[in-house]
């Protein structure tokens, strides 16, 4: 089974969504990458998702990766394929360890209260990874069990790793009492 | 009358020349705060090459109730800053507190939303010490430093001492290699 066979289980269960593979990168030399990457609407992910846990042509039993790009101010061009309406793009990637293909799904939400829903019932591994969106993207993850910050103090108000956070931010790492030699 | 001269004889000589303190300073017990790689060299340091033990340092505690001074030994983090703060006055006094490595005194490299921009701003500081991370010469410089405070200024307590010290050591410009190793650079 390589990925072809995998984006065709998707056309031919879904012909609604216009499933479309698009290559992964494009080398210098002009040639694409033999990785694909599809695009899913966020309303049919745990529909798509579970089919491809379950479907025995597709086994992807792994959940590698979970995470997120920001597409603020992205150049468009003629093979970017990113609508500049959507500013965010969650990433998973899939591995099979049963045929040895790999895919990734993207699906694109935008500003304001950017969600998507969870797959943390498909992959229990999705937990952590989540979270760690959640907590630098501020994207939520609908029926998540447990969605609070992972990394950054619980008080932290903003999500740093969107493009539009000052790199030395907004004054947290000023935000402390001064401890003076007579405190103690 | 003549005495044989014995170490303890000389202890009681210095003593009676420079005070208690001159034995005091020689009985510091650090709290290695190590968050980062200078982390490695704070340890280097406590190993056999450099040999902390030299200055009477060596016995480090992972617990502030037991130690008097805190070696804050790489950068420190947003979510770690009010640890470190809880850490210092947890440290029994009298306490002196080394801050190690660029990144610890002043950020260093990392300037982003994370990374705390000198634990001085929140923390009285006695001793710097440069370098990113410092070689052992110069942390043990740090600590010679903290040792000349402690023997002219006695173990008064952080109240009577006021602000932070502020000095510098002095980073080693050159390093002068061992006998045994001389020859191979």
């Amino acid at each position: 089974m390589a990925t072809a066979d995998v984006i065709e289980v998707l056309q031919e269960r879904f012909p609604e969504l216009g499933i479309e593979a698009r290559p992964l990168c494009r080398y210098l030399d002009g040639r694409d990458s033999d990785q694909f990457w599809v695009r899913v609407p966020p309303e049919r992910l745990i529909e798509v998702m579970t089919l491809l846990r379950d479907d025995p042509r597709t086994k992807f039993e792994q959940l590698c990766d979970l995470t997120c790009v920001d597409y603020l101010n992205y150049p468009t061009t003629a093979d970017t394929a990113v609508p500049p309406q959507d500013r965010f793009a969650v990433v998973y990637s899939l591995l099979s360890l049963t045929h040895g293909h790999r895919l990734w799904i993207k699906v694109f939400v935008n500003d304001p209260d950017p969600e998507v829903p969870s797959v943390y019932a498909i992959w229990n591994g999705a937990d952590w990874p989540e979270r760690e969106v959640f907590d630098l993207f501020g994207i939520r993850f609908t029926g998540h069990p447990d969605l609070q910050r992972i990394l950054l103090p619980e008080d932290f108000i903003d999500y740093p790793l969107r493009k539009d956070y000052p790199l030395r931010g907004k004054g947290e790492r000023e935000a402390f009492d001064v401890v003076r030699r007579d405190s103690a | 009358m003549e005495y044989g001269l014995t170490r303890l004889d000389y202890a009681v000589d210095m003593i009676k020349k420079h005070g208690i303190n001159w034995a005091r300073k020689c009985s510091l017990w650090p709290l290695p705060f190590a968050t980062a790689c200078c982390g490695i060299e704070l340890m280097h340091t406590a190993a056999s090459r450099y040999d902390v033990a030299r200055f009477g340092a060596e016995a480090m505690r992972c617990t502030p109730r037991q130690c008097d001074l805190l070696i804050c030994a790489g950068r420190v983090v947003v979510k770690m800053m009010p640890v470190l703060q809880r850490i210092y006055l947890q440290v029994t006094e009298p306490k002196w507190v080394i801050s190690m490595g660029a990144c610890a005194s002043s950020g260093g490299v990392f300037d982003t939303y994370a990374v705390v921009q000198g634990i001085d701003q929140f923390l009285p500081v006695d001793v710097y010490v440069p370098g990113c991370p410092p070689r052992p010469e110069t942390l043990l410089e740090g600590l010679m430093a903290i040792q000349r405070v402690v023997r002219e200024a006695g173990v008064k307590s952080s109240k009577e001492r006021g602000r932070g010290l502020g000095l510098v050591a002095q980073s080693a410009s050159s390093v002068e290699l061992g006998p045994g190793l001389a020859g191979r650079t």
